[in-house]
């Protein structure tokens, strides 16, 4: 079994909030390299892989999911204070997911509809990311996380070195393995240009528009995207819904699908 | 400079060969001459929706009847039942990926074994380019000034840019969006080629008239049949490209650019840009002379390193990274730097301009954004200058 090349061998823990559970499921999905870095670090809390938890404080916490009830808040704050590096990961923890669509309706209402009971329900009016209430040391994006990119980073910590996750948009990767640009071709509309890159430019590939999954791109200016698809011949409303997805709470996304949303909530 | 790898054609030595006229299996003929002196060749061929370079195995494999037509932010390209085969302008991909690829392995070192291994930077057959345009041939030009024999020599570039053969192929069907007339870069061949073709489709009979630029260009010829030209070929090429001037799409007033835009870095035109700006790069990936890469190095969970690079852009926020933040923090001077990089400080530090007039960046761009009105916009109200100081630079 092979060990941390800097013989550091990091505890590791794994903590979820509101979500699917995917992004950390992308970990198990590490099959090849899950031997050695089952050797290179201490899996402290996975309950994914083991009900055996080990006691705090840990060297690296992975936080997925988003702030939805006050209670999460408080374990996210006792999370936060025995983990030395907090890193969250998926489109819910650093965007808060898609059910941050509750911070542009009346949360109310939906309970009154789903649950038979509402009045046992105890949640926030909104769905938040982490670092909106703790300190957050890195951040990665994605609906899911993309494993190559969640290796890089646990790779990187154990070299301590700085991850090479790029923040530019997906437009880099289209090009990098050259597919045809999807607005410019005609073809179909597409977050590319605003999202960032990480995912290897997947749906593009294969003749879809960017979904926009991992969130703003660095200096994403998505008010210029949004104009280009109304001239593409879009409805306001659907660039609305365009912008909020998976990443709806990224302040540039709510901003701009707030610009055209008829109702103008929130 | 030295000349490192010289750039044949219109050096009154092979390129004072009288040219040759072949016909569409002449052409065939010239691609397998290609293939039998060992040369991968690489051409135009359609794929996903565009024009891109490809490997080809003879002339069925390249574009016959496509057609394109280009505008600021659009590309279409469609199929036609004619006989052109070279009847389109560039599509996205250039030559740079040919010669700079996109991502590439630099060194690998072992945990155990701590000496770099270079990685080779091919490790392929020499590269023939098979109906290349002329703005391609002069962007190549670009990168070997920056890339190939100036102060810095890349040899990953060089490895693969030696031994290269081209056969050009001069341009009869400009976009709107081109502009190598203002630049100085086509539509016509004159250096820096093995072969140079010119496309003359009249009636049913296409044939291609074909200059030499190099021996061995001489010598691939000569192994094809082939025809003088008489001067009603030469007259029909001189058509070809008249015809290809006048389609051209409006230029740029090259006169004074460089001083131009120095003095306006501080035009409130650099702000209404930004405004418009996505920020996303394409225009950088597209640019077949935007030469700029990212080192990065990366480990394992077995301890092996290894250095990547790939395609960087200086529209990416980290690539103006130095201690303490980013120099160029906001689109504004993102897109100033990098226009004002590639028409007016490229001089200076190259001793051309960076640009050869192709307009990928201009059909590319997803907004549309056109670099020659944005230059024409700063020439109108040369001087002007932003209303305020903006804080923190930019």
């Amino acid at each position: 079994m092979s060990s941390s090349p800097s013989g550091f061998h990091p505890t590791i823990a794994v903590f979820k909030f509101a979500s699917c559970d995917g992004c950390q499921l992308s970990l198990l999905d590490c099959e090849d390299e899950l031997l050695a870095l089952a050797g290179a670090v201490r899996i402290a809390n996975f309950q994914e892989m083991s009900r055996a938890t080990i006691e705090g404080p840990y060297d690296i916490a992975f936080v997925e999911g988003s702030i939805t009830t006050s209670h999460d808040l408080e374990r996210l704050q006792r999370i936060r204070a025995t983990s030395t590096t907090l890193i969250t990961i998926g489109a819910c923890a650093t965007a808060g997911g898609i059910q941050a669509l509750r911070n542009f309706a009346d949360v109310q209402e939906y309970t009154a509809v789903v649950y038979p009971r509402p009045e046992f329900i105890r949640t926030l009016a909104t769905s938040t990311p982490i670092a909106e209430h703790v300190r957050v040391d890195f951040e990665l994006r994605g609906c899911p996380i993309n494993r190559h990119q969640l290796l890089e980073v646990i790779t990187a910590a154990l070299a301590g070195r700085r991850p090479a996750v790029p923040r530019h948009s997906v437009c880099a990767e289209c090009k990098q393995r050259g597919t045809t640009c999807l607005l410019v071709a005609g073809a179909t509309p597409c977050l590319g240009p605003v999202t960032q890159a990480g995912c290897g430019a997947i749906c593009p590939a294969v003749g879809r528009g960017c979904y926009g999954c991992y969130g703003p791109a660095e200096a994403a200016n998505p008010s210029a995207l949004g104009d280009r698809l109304l001239a593409g011949g879009m409805a306001p409303a659907d660039v609305t819904r365009w912008f909020r997805t998976f990443n709806s709470a990224a302040p540039v996304f709510t901003k701009e699908s707030l610009r055209h949303d008829p109702q103008r909530q929130r | 400079m030295p000349d490192l790898f010289p750039q044949p054609g219109g050096d009154g030595g092979a390129g004072s060969k009288p040219a040759r006229v072949v016909d569409r299996a002449g052409l065939d003929a010239v691609i397998r001459s290609l293939q039998s002196r060992g040369y991968r060749t690489v051409g135009p061929t359609v794929r996903d929706r565009a024009i891109s370079l490809a490997e080809i195995s003879g002339v069925a494999d390249l574009p016959q009847g496509w057609h394109d037509s280009q505008s600021p932010g659009s590309y279409r390209l469609t199929p036609g039942a004619d006989l052109e085969i070279f009847g389109w302008a560039v599509g996205a991909d250039s030559v740079k990926r040919q010669l700079l690829p996109p991502r590439e392995v630099v060194w690998r070192a072992g945990a155990q074994d701590l000496v770099p291994h270079e990685e080779p930077a091919a490790g392929l057959a020499p590269l023939a380019l098979v109906g290349v345009r002329p703005c391609e041939v002069a962007a190549l030009g670009i990168l070997d000034r920056v890339l190939g024999g100036g102060r810095v020599t890349d040899p990953r570039y060089a490895s693969r840019r030696e031994g290269l053969f081209i056969c050009t192929v001069e341009c009869g069907s400009p976009a709107s969006t081109c502009f190598c007339t203002s630049m100085g870069t086509g539509p016509g061949a004159e250096s820096g080629f093995d072969l140079a073709m010119t496309e003359i489709v009249e009636e049913d009979d296409p044939r291609y008239l074909v200059r030499v630029g190099s021996d061995r260009g001489a010598a691939v010829l000569d192994e094809v049949e082939s025809q003088p030209a008489t001067l009603r070929d030469e007259a029909a090429r001189q058509e070809v490209l008249a015809r290809a001037r006048t389609r051209m799409g409006h230029g740029v007033v090259t006169e004074g650019l460089p001083e131009l835009l120095e003095r306006n870095l501080e035009n409130p035109r650099w702000d209404q840009v930004a405004s418009r700006c996505l920020s996303c790069g394409n225009c950088t990936q597209v640019c077949p002379t935007c030469f700029c890469v990212s080192v990065e190095d990366i480990t394992d969970l077995a301890g092996t390193v290894e250095r990547r690079r790939r395609w960087a852009s200086c529209f990416e926020v980290g690539h103006s990274y130095i201690h303490g933040g980013a120099v160029r923090p906001t689109t504004r001077s993102r897109y100033r730097q990098w226009a004002t990089h590639k028409l007016g400080t490229w001089h200076a530090q190259f001793g051309t301009s960076g640009c050869v007039g192709c307009g990928r960046c201009i059909a590319w761009c997803p907004v549309g954004i056109d670099l020659r009105e944005e230059v024409s916009a700063i020439r109108a109200s040369d001087g002007m200058r932003a209303l305020a100081p903006r804080p923190g630079g930019g």
